[in-house]
């Protein structure tokens, strides 16, 4: 068993290195001369998919979208619909994965918080995004009295927890998914603005940003097109495992009553209401448990497959070897 | 379309590291700037175009056909950048972005400058590549800094300056930093190149040998001042001061001389 399952895993990296090559080579060939910048824009995809990190972080997310997606219009049962004949069934037909204590069906559930899930992942890495690019670019590329400002300001901001952000803004707006999405967001967003800032400064001074200078790029036309993309890998590393924390703080948060309110279906909700039940009908925990956690690892392999991917530098032996094997061959 | 510094001066931290520098680079003239590190010279090429370091003032006049640029917006600057004046950097390595293809970098000061759109671009990188003769240009504009060898990359840093055709190209020892052999082919494509653009060239450097097949009149500086200057067949028959004369012996063995061979 063991030994089949390796060998189909061998099996398949290669036929997915072949095809990466395969289709690589394709596209650089069918855009021919004068429309050479596609393939590149491309070409991270293809990466991506021939790393298999990349390639579970890719299935993962995207199966997890495809079901909140579907759970938008269909679940097999209303998920809020309690039955009290029907408490505690065993997986089988109709409940998939049985019932809760309420006789409510644990798939539905699972799919309505995959669109809490993802709502929350996206929302808070969205607030992250905006707030870790907006004081890493104020904190790197301002006048120096504004950058040292930001710096102590993220430096004073990162000296608070998540939970306390989430506990103070719940205590004025009370609990609710948007609690969790700034809180984290927040959070997250001036670690990435902590991380980030310094990269922009150390490529702030390299040569080829007075390079773009000097064929005229305005600051920010300099911003766009040199100091983001170099600082691109950093942030994604960042950014993944915020979106990862995101939904961590989401079922924990909803789990202490800060976040989703009682109505809203969330793992961390399920996993709450099922945990006191562990020692009678543990199978049922393991469901919401399992998604959390398949959930936060397909995003950091994400992040990790995408830093990989989109760094040109870092597939530099691989090209390189591509590069000189005709010379070699010929 | 000529060049005039007067009086330049450059303040770091109050301390003066350009001290009323002179010179004049006439249409279609090629001088050089040559002194010891920490003479001034490199400071002085990027005060023409504006782009000194933060906390680096520069005072005096530099004037690019009549109209002085001390002083001018950053954005009045940036449409001369590229355009009219281009600059070549000394380290290939780090005068690239690691992360974007060579073509597009190529290609930047034109996609701003003439407006051009990313396919017209792309075109005009491969032609680029071509005018400075890198290896199968079309395959080499996809590819990044770093599958390129040095003396590769100072063509595409070349060809970046060059792309717009631009009046004025700042040289800013640009052979400095590869290795013998490639410094003679790079000394070759920008004397072809300057020849056939009838641009004027700065040429900025420590050697004088180098100096000597590119340039015709060259200014030596020594602690932000200039010690001498005038025709460089002069200097280098009889060089007037002690610091030239020490150029001279320093001055290296290059393989490369203007219409022959090595």
């Amino acid at each position: 068993m063991t030994l089949r399952r390796s060998s189909g895993t061998a099996l398949r990296r290669s036929s997915g290195t072949a095809l990466r090559r395969g289709s690589g080579t394709a596209l650089r060939q069918a855009q021919g001369p004068g429309g050479g910048q596609g393939s590149s824009r491309l070409a991270w995809l293809g990466r991506l998919w021939g790393l298999s990190t990349g390639r579970f972080g890719i299935v993962v997310v995207a199966l997890i979208g495809v079901v909140a997606l579907v759970a938008r219009f269909w679940t097999p049962f209303d998920p809020q619909h309690v039955d009290i004949a029907d408490r505690w069934a065993p997986p089988g037909w109709p409940h998939l994965l049985g019932t809760d204590g309420s006789g409510r069906d644990i798939v539905s559930l699972l799919m309505a918080g995959a669109r809490t899930t993802v709502w929350v992942a996206l929302g808070a890495g969205l607030v992250a995004t905006l707030i870790g690019i907006l004081l890493a670019t104020l904190g790197a590329l301002t006048a120096r009295w504004i950058r040292e400002s930001v710096a102590v300001l993220v430096d004073i901001l990162i000296a608070f927890p998540v939970l306390l952000i989430a506990m103070m803004i719940s205590s004025v707006a009370g609990g609710s998914l948007w609690v969790v999405i700034l809180s984290v967001g927040i959070g997250f967003g001036v670690n990435v603005a902590r991380v980030t800032r310094p990269e922009l400064r150390r490529v702030l001074h390299s040569d080829f940003v007075l390079a773009g200078k000097a064929s005229g790029l305005t600051p920010f036309q300099n911003l766009w097109r040199h100091l983001l993309p170099n600082v691109m890998p950093v942030f994604i590393v960042q950014l993944s495992w915020g979106m990862a924390v995101a939904v961590l703080a989401e079922a924990g948060l909803s789990y202490l009553g800060y976040g989703a309110p009682p109505t809203q279906p969330s793992w961390g909700l399920l996993l709450a209401e099922l945990q006191s039940y562990i020692s009678v009908h543990p199978l049922t925990v393991i469901w919401p448990g399992l998604s959390i956690t398949l959930t936060v690892l397909g995003l950091n392999l994400l992040g990790d497959g995408l830093r990989e991917a989109t760094d040109p530098t870092l597939s530099r032996r691989g090209s390189e070897a591509e590069m000189h094997q005709p010379a070699v061959i010929a | 379309m000529s060049l005039v510094v007067q009086d330049l001066v450059i303040e770091i931290g109050g301390r003066r590291v350009v001290d009323g520098i002179s010179f004049a680079v006439p249409d279609g003239a090629r001088l050089g700037l040559i002194g010891e590190s920490g003479s001034g010279k490199s400071l002085t090429a990027l005060a023409v175009l504006g782009l000194l370091p933060d906390g680096a003032v520069a005072s005096g006049s530099v004037r690019w056909n009549d109209r002085e640029l001390i002083g001018l917006s950053d954005r009045r600057l940036a449409e001369l950048r590229g355009d009219e004046i281009g600059i070549v950097f000394q380290e290939p390595r780090t005068a690239l972005n690691p992360v974007r293809t060579v073509g597009r970098q190529i290609a930047e000061s034109v996609r701003i400058h003439e407006g051009l759109g990313r396919r017209a671009a792309a075109a005009r990188a491969i032609a680029e590549a071509e005018r400075v003769h890198l290896p199968d240009p079309a395959q080499i504009v996809r590819r990044y800094p770093h599958q390129l060898s040095g003396g590769q990359r100072q063509r595409v840093a070349i060809a970046t300056a060059l792309a717009c055709r631009p009046r004025l190209l700042i040289a800013d020892e640009p052979t400095t930093a590869l290795d013998v052999t490639i410094q003679a082919e790079i000394l070759e494509l920008l004397h072809g190149l300057v020849d056939r653009d009838g641009m004027s060239l700065v040429f900025i450097t420590h050697d004088l040998a180098v100096l000597s097949q590119i340039a015709t009149d060259a200014v030596v500086l020594e602690h932000g001042r200039v010690v001498e200057q005038g025709p460089l067949s002069t200097l280098l028959t009889s060089p007037a001061s002690p610091v030239t004369q020490g150029l001279l012996r320093d001055a290296t063995a290059t393989l490369w001389r203007p219409g022959g061979a090595a």
